[in-house]
């Protein structure tokens, strides 16, 4: 196979490998529902056909039996049960690691554990209801293009012959040859099929050959005619994928809506290469925008109008491309939640809200494993065992709680359960054992709970939520410091945790407002700004009176950017104070003057001041001049660690 | 005399000379983009001195490093004649474009085997890890920071002042080892 058809083979095994993985796991929810047997069944066969038709016989080899099984789920003589989902869970990461170059020898074992579960019934090919007619005559003649696009039309003929085809022939009656090298390019044959096979098994063999199929299905008896056109046929079975939504699955509503709509693969890199063109064009943009300014030609001004509205539809255009649902990665969580409630055998139920909250997809690949540890954490020492909550009066199942939500410029995802909650006496001890803490001292919840993420924390043997698995917390902090983000945890002893992870917005074009301190200019997130009020005449000074506002009754703390950024320079009249979101509640950030609001392309700072939290990146102006990016959340927790400092 | 591999290939490589703080510095050719005159320069509040502010390079943000502050030579405002050299390096494992003053730039030349010095390890003001070579040049003594050692120096020790960002990455020792008690006073 060259590399180009096994990428692409790759991609479609995965994506099946991901819907069977999702599929399952709702059916466990739901075993009698129809539409997800199905589903599960299609997705095999269509996953087997894939590997089939790519020369992956490993794969289709030991999918079979699955299919089989399936099969026989479907006429319903063996029925959906928790074994049967932990199994097919198994056969899917292992055609995963299949798919990896993995190793084929743990396949036997699991085909034997199908074997025991199923007992005879998976051997037979079951009845279904539909079957059972007299024999079928088959006449077909595939797409013209078939041999030039690759296919090869003795790989049906085999399908065929699998599922109970005899009799194949040529249209002038010769016999199929398999290895017949001038029969290889002939597209029209003719075949008997046993009564007992399925309209939607004869179907299944034509997988991939069903673009331009001519077909003519006809019982011998003549009671049943089925003539498939082209168009009535050629999607059948990815229609029939994404007909699922019509039969609701309790607690999966969108599971397949994403795949309603037409999508196509493109490499990451090239989108990077479009955000870098749109940046660009973004800027000159301004710069274009203040020259016709200058000029006050009327038509120039007017193109100028123009290519700024277009350049704004573009930018957000192409930032949405970027941009990927949460929901996107939360099938695995919720594989990882079935995982747990088998290793625990703590039963578990997994609520996700706020799935179509958009992240950059960088961000959401990062996002993954520090939300699986902490998930893990959750569950294994978290929640309670079933006796010990039913004796708590607490419902037996544990709930875990994956919810995400926009606030401001940042993003929300929490992760709360209701188990027994953090032991702060045992942080603390651990803590004061490890010589974070010194004995005695007094500090806040918050504080304390920050304690878990501390390396090497986790690894020890405690009794509570602390003790890891071979990883710390203090990986997940690692990685959400990368992602310029925070951590908060609250715990309610008793009632449960949440850990919260608030992650900046990372998009590479923002909507910003450019502000003056002392002559020099920043940009402030749109996002992050509420409102905008004069600075009291009474308030100019620094130093002089309360670092509150009296906004409509309410008292809003303010901060004074012109310490905090260091800046020197005359102090102007007429200061204004932009109040902002953020953690503190609404924080006013005062500045000299106002210039306006612009697009601005986020550059990021080079490794020699990313360390500076307090900017969250680098813009160049229309003109020319670079300006740094306030990060509102790390400025506000700066001005407010260091109260009336000058600062260094 | 003799000298390490990668000092000779120092020689030999094409150089660009330039003026800072009255002495004479060479850079490689091969890391050198281009050269600019005066910019408007912005800066970062809470940044160290040797990286104190940013510049726009076509359209790209690029930091903006002083070596007078690591190499603790005299500032003297800039002139007519003031330049920025625009060089790529390997900053933590990744290519970074970074700025660095000059008073003036001299010319491209080699600065040739036969014309190296030892560095002498005790009456220069330079911290000996930051110079990778110096030579002779047009009658005078011609020196090459070592300036993966400098840049290192700043990404693995944050600024003064500064919320420790990175975790304890050692820093690089320069080609002639280090000098330790130097090297606190030099961040400093």
């Amino acid at each position: 196979m060259d590399e180009e058809t096994f990428s692409l083979f790759r991609a479609e095994a995965e994506s099946l490998a991901e819907s069977l993985e999702e599929r399952l796991l709702a059916l466990r929810d739901a075993p009698q529902n129809k539409a997800l047997i199905d589903g599960v069944f299609r997705d095999l066969h269509t996953l087997k056909g894939t590997g089939a038709m790519f020369g992956r016989t490993d794969i289709a080899g030991f999918l079979h039996d699955f299919e089989t099984a399936f099969e026989a789920v479907r006429s319903g003589s063996v029925t959906v049960d928790a074994e049967l989902i932990s199994i097919s869970l198994a056969a899917r990461d292992h055609v995963a690691s299949l798919l990896d170059g993995g190793d084929a020898a743990e396949g036997a074992a699991l085909l034997a554990r199908l074997q025991q579960h199923l007992g005879p019934v998976a051997a037979p090919a079951p009845a279904s209801p539909e079957a059972g007619g007299s024999d079928w005559h088959i006449r077909f003649t595939l797409a013209a293009d078939t041999l030039a696009l690759g296919g090869k039309p003795a790989l049906v003929l085999a399908e065929l012959a699998r599922i109970g085809a005899r009799d194949i022939r040529l249209p002038d009656g010769t016999a199929w040859d398999a290895d017949s090298e001038a029969q290889a390019a002939e597209l029209s044959w003719e075949a008997e099929i046993d009564g007992d096979t399925t309209e939607a098994d004869i179907e299944g063999a034509f997988l991939f050959y069903d673009d331009g199929l001519e077909m003519v299905l006809t019982r011998l008896d003549g009671t049943d005619t089925e003539a498939a056109a082209p168009d009535a046929q050629s999607d059948a079975p990815h229609e029939a994928a994404t007909d699922l939504p019509a039969t609701p699955v309790p607690g999966q509503p969108d599971m397949t809506a994403p795949r309603a709509t037409n999508f196509m693969r493109v490499p990451a890199e090239r989108l990077d290469d479009m955000m870098d063109r749109v940046g660009e064009l973004v800027i000159a943009e301004a710069r274009l925008i203040e020259i016709a300014a200058r000029s006050g030609e009327p038509g120039l001004v007017q193109v100028a109008e123009d290519i700024q509205r277009l350049a704004t539809a573009m930018r957000d255009t192409a930032m949405s491309i970027r941009m990927t649902p949460i929901g996107s990665i939360t099938g695995r969580f919720k594989r990882l939640v079935h995982d747990l409630t088998m290793a625990t055998g703590k039963p578990i139920e997994f609520i996700t809200e706020g799935e179509e909250t958009e992240l950059d997809k960088t961000v959401i690949e990062r996002l993954s494993d520090p939300l699986m540890h902490i998930l893990r954490n959750a569950a294994d020492h978290g929640l309670e065992s079933a006796e010990r909550r039913r004796a708590m009066g607490k419902p037996e199942k544990g709930q875990l709680r994956l919810s995400a939500r926009y606030s401001g410029a940042e993003v929300l995802i929490s992760l709360s359960d209701d188990g027994r909650g953090l032991d702060r006496d045992a942080i603390r001890n651990r803590a004061i054992d490890r010589g974070l803490l010194a004995e005695g001292v007094e500090i806040t919840d918050e504080a304390l709970h920050q304690m878990i993420f501390e390396p090497g924390f986790s690894t020890a043997a405690a009794v509570t939520e602390l003790s890891g698995r071979g990883v710390g917390m203090d990986v997940v902090r690692r990685t959400i410091d990368e992602l310029r983000g925070a951590i908060e945890v609250e715990s309610e002893p008793g009632f449960g945790t949440t850990v919260t992870l608030r992650l900046p917005l990372t998009l590479a074009i923002i909507d910003g407002l450019l502000i003056e301190v002392a002559g020099e200019r920043f940009v402030l997130p749109m996002a992050a700004v509420e409102e905008i009020v004069e600075l009291p005449e009474t308030l100019a000074q620094e130093g002089k009176g309360n670092a509150f506002l009296d906004i409509r009754d309410r008292l809003v703390p303010f901060l004074r950017l012109r310490p905090l950024l260091n800046c020197r320079g005359e102090q102007t009249p007429y200061q204004k104070v932009i109040v902002v979101t953020s953690v503190e509640g609404r924080v006013g950030l005062v500045v000299d003057r106002i210039i306006g609001t612009n697009q601005t392309v986020i550059k990021q700072l080079s490794p020699l001041h990313s360390a500076l939290k307090t900017f969250s990146g680098a813009t160049i102006l229309g003109d020319g001049s670079v300006a740094l990016i306030l990060d509102v959340p790390h400025l506000v927790a700066q001005g407010i660690a260091q109260p009336g400092k000058e600062a260094a | 005399m003799s000298f390490s591999p990668r000092i000779m290939a120092l020689a030999e490589a094409d150089v660009v000379t330039f003026r800072l703080g009255g002495e004479v510095l060479a850079v490689p050719t091969a890391e050198l983009r281009e050269v600019l005159e005066p910019v408007t320069v912005t800066r970062v509040p809470g940044a160290t001195g040797f990286v104190p502010g940013l510049v726009n390079v076509r359209g790209a943000v690029v930091p903006l490093a002083d070596l007078r502050v690591p190499l603790r030579m005299p500032f003297e405002a800039a002139t007519e004649a003031s330049r920025i050299l625009v060089l790529e390096l390997k900053l933590a494992g990744e290519n970074t474009v970074v700025g660095i003053l000059a008073d003036s730039v001299s010319e491209v030349t080699q600065i040739g085997a036969d014309a190296l010095e030892a560095i002498p390890p005790v009456g220069t003001r330079w911290p000996p890890r930051f110079v990778a070579a110096v030579g002779r040049w047009a009658g005078e003594f011609v020196t090459i920071p070592d300036l993966p050692a400098i840049f290192a120096e700043y990404l693995s020790g944050p600024a003064a002042g500064q919320p420790s960002g990175q975790s304890g990455r050692s820093p690089t020792a320069g080609a002639f080892g280090t000098a330790p008690q130097l090297q606190t006073e030099t961040l400093q």
